[in-house]
C-alpha cells in the first residue's frame, strides 16, 4: 500500500484540478473537495506510515511505545480537515446565492470585476 | 546653506496661506527670502573667491552613508548665485504677471519649492543629494508647466517633460549609485580627487552612459530637445527662470561637476562634442522656424545648451573658461528676452513675431531692457555677451582636429542669434511702423523692471569684467579643471581674429534676419521631416506603451478563474521541475518493490473503489449522483487513515464528509442539470496540465519517501503526552494542551466563515441593486 499511495494521490490531483479547470461553478465545488482530500492525504504520506499501531499511549504505560503512528501530521490533518469543511459549505452556500441572483452557475459570465476599460 | 534650503522649503508650503493673508503683497517675502539668501551668499563669497572650499554637514542617513552634506566652491557660488538672484526678479516679475490670479498662492508654492530644490541640488555635497534635489526639480517643473491645468496641451507637455527628465532621472540615479561604486564614497569632495579611480574602474563606460542621459534630458540635448519648446506651456516666468537660466542648465552644471571625476577620456570628449555640436545646430536652425517669440527662444536656449556642453567637452582651459562666462551672459540676456516675451505676450495679447511691430512707443522701458539684451545676445560691444561669443570663438578655433567643424558650428549658431537678437530686440520695438500693435493692458514697473535690470547687468559685467565677476569665473572653471585659473576678462583684445570673426557673424546674422520671412517659408517644406522626429517618437513610445499595457494587462488579468489557477499551478510545476532537475535526488524506484509484496486484498479493492468512483464522477450528468460519489472517496479516504493508524482523523473525515453530503444535497438540490462548458481545445490542454501535476506530486512523495524522516516532534509529544498533558490519546493532548491557541484559531476560522454563510443567507438583493 506504501507503494501504491502515491500513485493514488497523483490520480486525486489529477481529477480535482481538471475539476477546479472546468468552467461549471459545481464542478469546482467538487474539485475543491477532492483536492483538500488529495492535499491531507499528501500530508499524510509524507509524515510517513505506520502500519497498525496508532498514536495512543496504553492503559499501563507513561509514555508511547513503538510503534505508533507520528501524531503530527495527525494533527495536523485535524485541523486542515475542519477548515476545509469550513470552506467547502461556505462555497456551497455561496454558490446557491450566486445562482438566485445573476441565474448562472457559469465562472465565466462572473469575470466583469477584473476587467479593464479599453485605453482610448 | 542647511537653514537657506530649509527655510526654502517651509516658505514654499507657507506660500498659499500668506496668499490668503496678504493678498496681493505675498510677493514681498517671496521675493524677500531669495534675495535674503542671495545676499547671504555673497557674504560667503569672499571666501571663496580666495580659494577655499567651503563644506557643511548634517547627518540624514548615516547607516548608509549617506549625509546631508554641502558644499559651496566657484561653481555652485555662480549658479547659486544665478538662481538667486535671478529668482528675487522672477518672485517680483511673477507677482505682477499674474496679478490677482487665483491661484498665485500655489504658483508661489511651486516656484519656491523649484528654487530651493535648485539651489540644493547646486549646494549638495553628497552626489545622493544631488539625485534627490534633481527629481525635485523636475517635479515642480512639472507641476509649473501644468500650471494652466484646465488646458489639455498644458497638461501633456507638463506630462512629457516629466516622462523625459524622470527618464533621466531614473539613468541618473544608476551613474551616480555606479560612480559611488567606482569611487567607492558618495561624498562630492572626495570623489572630485578620486578621478582616475573612477575612469580607470570597469564601471566607468555604463555609468558615463547613465549620466550623460540624465545629463542630455535634463538639459534638452539631442534627441531629447523636444520637450523644452512644449514646456513653453508654462507661464513666462517659468519659462525665464526654468527653462532658460536655471533648470535646463542642471545638465550642465552635472557634466561641469563631474569633470574632474569623469571627464577626461576620449568617450566623454567625443559624446558631448558631438552631442553638443548636433543640439547646437539643430536648435539655432529650428529657431529660423518658428514667429512665436517664446519658441523661437526656446529653440535659441536648445541651441546654446548645445554649445555649453560642447565646450565642456571639449575641457581646454579656454573651453571652460568661454563655457562659464557664456553661461552666465546667455542667463542674463535669455533670461530678460523671455521676460520681454512675457511683457509683450501679456501686454498685446498675442506673441506672433510677424504681428508685433512699433511698440517702442508704448512699451519704453521693456523696449529698452530688449534692445540690451539683443545686443549682448548678438554680442556686440561692449555688452558681457561679445566677451562670451569671442571667447567661444577662441575655443573653438583652437588647435585640434575638429577645430573648423566646432568653428562653423558656433558660427552658424552665433549668426542666428544675431538675427534673433535683430527680431526681438530691434524689429517688434524700435523699427518703424504705421500703425503700431496696439496694449490691451499698459505696461507696469513690477513686469518692466526686472527685465531692465537683468538687461544693465548684462552692460555692467561687460563695461566692468574685472570687478567681482572674473574672480568668481575663474573659481568656477577651477572647479572643473582642478587648476588654478588666471584669465582676465576685457573688452578689448585687440584686432583680432575672433574681433574679425564677430564682425563677420554680426553682418551675416543680419542677412539672416532680412531674409527671415523666406527662410519662415521653409518652414512648412520641412514639417515633413517631423515625422521622424524625437518628438514623434516620443509620442509612439507613449501611445503604445498605454495600448500594450492595456493588452497585457487584459491578457494576464483577464477574470476567467481558470485561467489564474492555470498559471500558479503551471509556476507550482516549473518551480518543482527546476529545482528537481538541479542537482536534484534521483528516484529509485527498485528499492520500493518490496513493499509491494505487503499490499493486502483491502488495501487493493479500496484503491479500486476510488478510481472506479473518479471514474463515475467525470461520466456521470447528475449533481445527486456526483455528490454520492463524493461520499464514496471521502469514506475511502478514512478508512485508510484507520489502516495507518489514525483513527481520530478517519472519524473526523466520516462526520465531515456525511455532513458536506447533507448539506450539498439541501442547498443544492433546486440546481439546473449541469452541461459541458470547456470548448475541446480547452479541454486538452487541461487535461494536459491536470495529469502533469498530479504526475509532479507523485514523484515528489516518492522522492521524500526514499530519505528517513528526522522528527524529534513525534518522540516527544510520545513522552510527553501522558506524563505532561496527561492524555493517553496523543493527537487529542496535542489540540487541546500542546498546541491549544492553533485549535482556537480553527474555531476562529469556522467561526468566520459561520458569520459568511450567515451573512450571505441573510443578504436579500433588491431589485435594481447592482450585484
Amino acid at each position: 500500500m506504501e507503494f501504491l499511495l502515491p500513485f493514488l494521490i497523483g490520480i486525486l490531483f489529477s481529477a480535482s484540478l481538471y475539476l477546479i479547470l472546468h468552467r461549471h461553478f459545481f464542478k469546482l465545488i467538487l474539485g475543491l473537495i477532492l483536492f483538500s482530500l488529495a492535499t491531507n492525504l499528501f500530508l499524510f504520506v509524507i509524515g510517513r506510515l505506520t502500519r497498525g499501531g496508532s498514536a495512543i499511549i496504553g492503559q499501563d504505560e507513561n509514555v508511547a511505545v513503538e510503534p505508533f503512528a507520528d501524531p503530527v501530521p495527525q494533527a495536523l490533518l485535524l485541523t486542515a480537515i475542519v477548515i476545509g469543511f469550513g470552506i467547502q459549505s461556505f462555497t456551497i452556500v455561496l454558490i446557491k446565492r450566486v445562482y438566485q441572483s445573476f441565474g448562472t452557475t457559469d465562472l465565466d459570465d462572473m469575470n466583469t470585476t477584473d476587467q479593464i476599460e479599453e485605453h482610448h | 546653506m542647511f537653514l537657506a534650503i530649509l527655510a526654502g522649503f517651509l516658505l514654499a508650503f507657507a506660500a498659499p496661506l500668506l496668499h490668503r493673508w496678504l493678498g496681493k503683497w505675498v510677493v514681498v517675502p517671496m521675493a524677500l527670502l531669495p534675495f535674503t539668501i542671495f545676499v547671504y551668499l555673497l557674504t560667503l563669497s569672499p571666501a571663496v573667491l580666495a580659494g577655499n572650499n567651503l563644506g557643511e554637514l548634517q547627518a540624514w542617513a548615516p547607516s548608509l552613508n549617506i549625509n546631508l552634506h554641502f558644499f559651496l566652491d566657484g561653481l555652485s557660488l555662480l549658479f547659486a548665485l544665478l538662481i538667486t538672484g535671478f529668482g528675487t526678479l522672477i518672485m517680483l516679475y511673477a507677482g505682477g504677471y499674474l496679478k490677482g490670479h487665483p491661484l498665485l498662492g500655489r504658483f508661489y508654492l511651486y516656484l519656491t519649492l523649484f528654487m530651493t530644490a535648485m539651489l540644493g541640488l547646486v549646494l549638495a555635497g553628497n552626489i545622493m543629494a544631488i539625485f534627490v534635489f534633481w527629481e525635485l526639480t523636475s517635479i515642480s517643473s512639472y507641476l509649473l508647466i501644468g500650471f494652466n491645468q484646465d488646458k489639455e496641451s498644458s497638461r501633456s507637455s507638463a506630462l512629457q517633460a516629466l516622462l523625459v527628465t524622470g527618464l533621466g532621472g531614473l539613468a541618473l540615479m544608476g551613474g551616480l549609485i555606479l560612480v559611488g561604486m567606482a569611487g567607492e564614497t558618495y561624498t562630492l569632495s572626495e570623489l572630485l580627487e578620486r578621478g582616475d579611480l573612477v575612469t580607470n574602474h570597469a564601471l566607468y563606460l555604463p555609468a558615463l552612459v547613465l549620466l550623460l542621459l540624465g545629463a542630455f534630458t535634463k538639459s534638452a540635448q539631442f534627441p531629447f530637445h523636444f520637450w523644452l519648446p512644449n514646456a513653453m506651456a508654462a507661464p513666462t516666468p517659468v519659462s525665464a527662470y526654468l527653462h532658460s537660466a536655471t533648470m535646463v542648465k542642471a545638465g550642465v552644471y552635472l557634466l561641469a561637476r563631474l569633470t574632474p571625476v569623469m571627464g577626461g577620456t576620449d568617450e566623454w570628449q567625443y559624446t558631448l562634442m558631438i552631442v553638443g555640436g548636433i543640439t547646437t545646430v539643430l536648435g539655432a536652425l529650428l529657431a529660423t522656424q518658428h514667429v512665436d517669440l517664446k519658441a523661437i527662444l526656446a529653440y535659441t536656449t536648445i541651441s546654446a545648451l548645445g554649445l555649453l556642453v560642447t565646450m565642456t567637452g571639449i575641457g581646454t582651459a579656454p573651453a571652460m573658461e568661454a563655457m562659464v562666462v557664456f553661461l552666465l551672459a546667455h542667463a542674463l540676456y535669455k533670461g530678460t528676452l523671455f521676460l520681454v516675451a512675457g511683457n509683450v505676450d501679456h501686454a498685446t495679447g498675442t506673441r506672433d513675431l510677424t504681428q508685433l511691430t512699433g511698440l517702442s512707443g508704448t512699451m519704453r522701458y521693456t523696449s529698452i531692457a530688449a534692445l540690451l539684451a539683443g545686443m549682448s545676445m548678438a554680442g556686440i560691444l561692449p555688452f558681457f555677451g561679445f566677451i562670451g561669443k569671442e571667447l567661444l570663438y577662441e575655443a573653438s578655433l583652437e588647435e585640434s582636429p575638429f577645430r573648423w567643424i566646432l568653428f562653423a558650428m558656433s558660427f552658424f549658431s552665433g549668426m542666428v542669434f544675431v538675427a534673433v537678437a535683430i527680431a526681438l530686440g530691434y524689429g517688434i520695438f524700435w523699427r518703424r511702423s504705421q500703425n503700431p500693435t496696439p496694449l490691451q493692458h499698459p505696461d507696469k514697473p513690477l513686469l518692466y523692471l526686472p527685465p531692465v535690470i537683468l538687461a544693465s547687468a548684462g552692460l555692467v559685467f561687460g563695461l566692468l569684467p574685472g570687478f567681482f565677476v572674473t574672480p568668481l569665473l575663474r573659481r568656477a572653471s577651477e572647479a572643473m579643471l582642478g587648476v588654478e585659473q588666471t584669465f582676465d576678462l576685457a573688452l578689448w583684445h585687440g584686432f583680432t581674429l575672433a574681433l574679425g570673426l564677430s564682425v563677420l557673424t554680426v553682418l551675416l546674422g543680419y542677412v539672416v534676419y532680412r531674409f527671415s520671412n523666406r527662410l519662415l517659408s521653409y518652414a512648412s517644406r520641412f514639417s515633413g521631416l517631423y515625422l521622424f522626429g524625437p518628438a514623434n517618437l516620443y509620442q509612439l513610445a507613449l501611445r503604445g506603451f498605454m495600448t500594450g499595457a492595456t493588452k497585457i494587462t487584459a491578457t494576464i488579468q483577464n477574470g476567467y478563474l481558470r485561467s489564474y489557477i492555470a498559471a500558479i499551478i503551471t509556476a507550482h510545476i516549473a518551480l518543482v521541475v527546476l529545482s528537481l532537475w538541479e542537482n536534484g535526488p534521483r528516484l529509485e524506484l527498485g528499492n520500493n518493490l518490496h513493499l509491494l509484496s505487503q499490499l493486502r486484498m483491502y488495501e487493493i479493492v479500496l484503491l479500486l473503489m476510488i478510481v472506479s468512483a473518479l471514474i463515475f464522477l467525470f461520466k456521470s450528468q447528475s449533481r445527486l449522483t456526483s455528490i454520492a460519489i463524493m461520499g464514496i472517496v471521502g469514506y475511502s479516504a478514512s478508512l485508510f487513515y484507520i489502516l495507518f493508524g489514525a483513527p481520530d482523523v478517519a472519524a473526523t473525515q466520516l462526520l465531515i464528509e456525511t455532513l458536506t453530503v447533507v448539506i450539498f444535497v439541501l442547498i443544492l438540490h433546486k440546481l439546473p442539470v449541469f452541461k459541458y462548458l470547456s470548448h475541446a481545445t480547452e479541454r486538452y490542454k487541461y487535461v494536459t496540465l491536470s495529469l502533469t501535476f498530479g504526475a509532479v506530486m507523485t514523484y515528489v512523495i516518492l522522492i521524500v519517501k526514499q530519505y528517513p524522516l528526522d522528527s524529534q516532534l513525534k518522540a516527544y509529544f510520545g513522552q510527553g503526552s501522558f506524563l505532561l498533558g496527561k492524555g493517553r490519546n496523543i493527537v487529542n493532548v496535542i489540540l487541546v494542551d500542546f498546541r491549544a491557541f492553533d485549535t482556537l484559531g480553527e474555531i476562529v476560522v469556522l467561526a468566520v466563515a459561520a458569520i459568511g454563510i450567515m451573512a450571505m443567507l441573510k443578504l436579500r438583493m433588491h431589485k435594481g441593486d447592482k450585484p
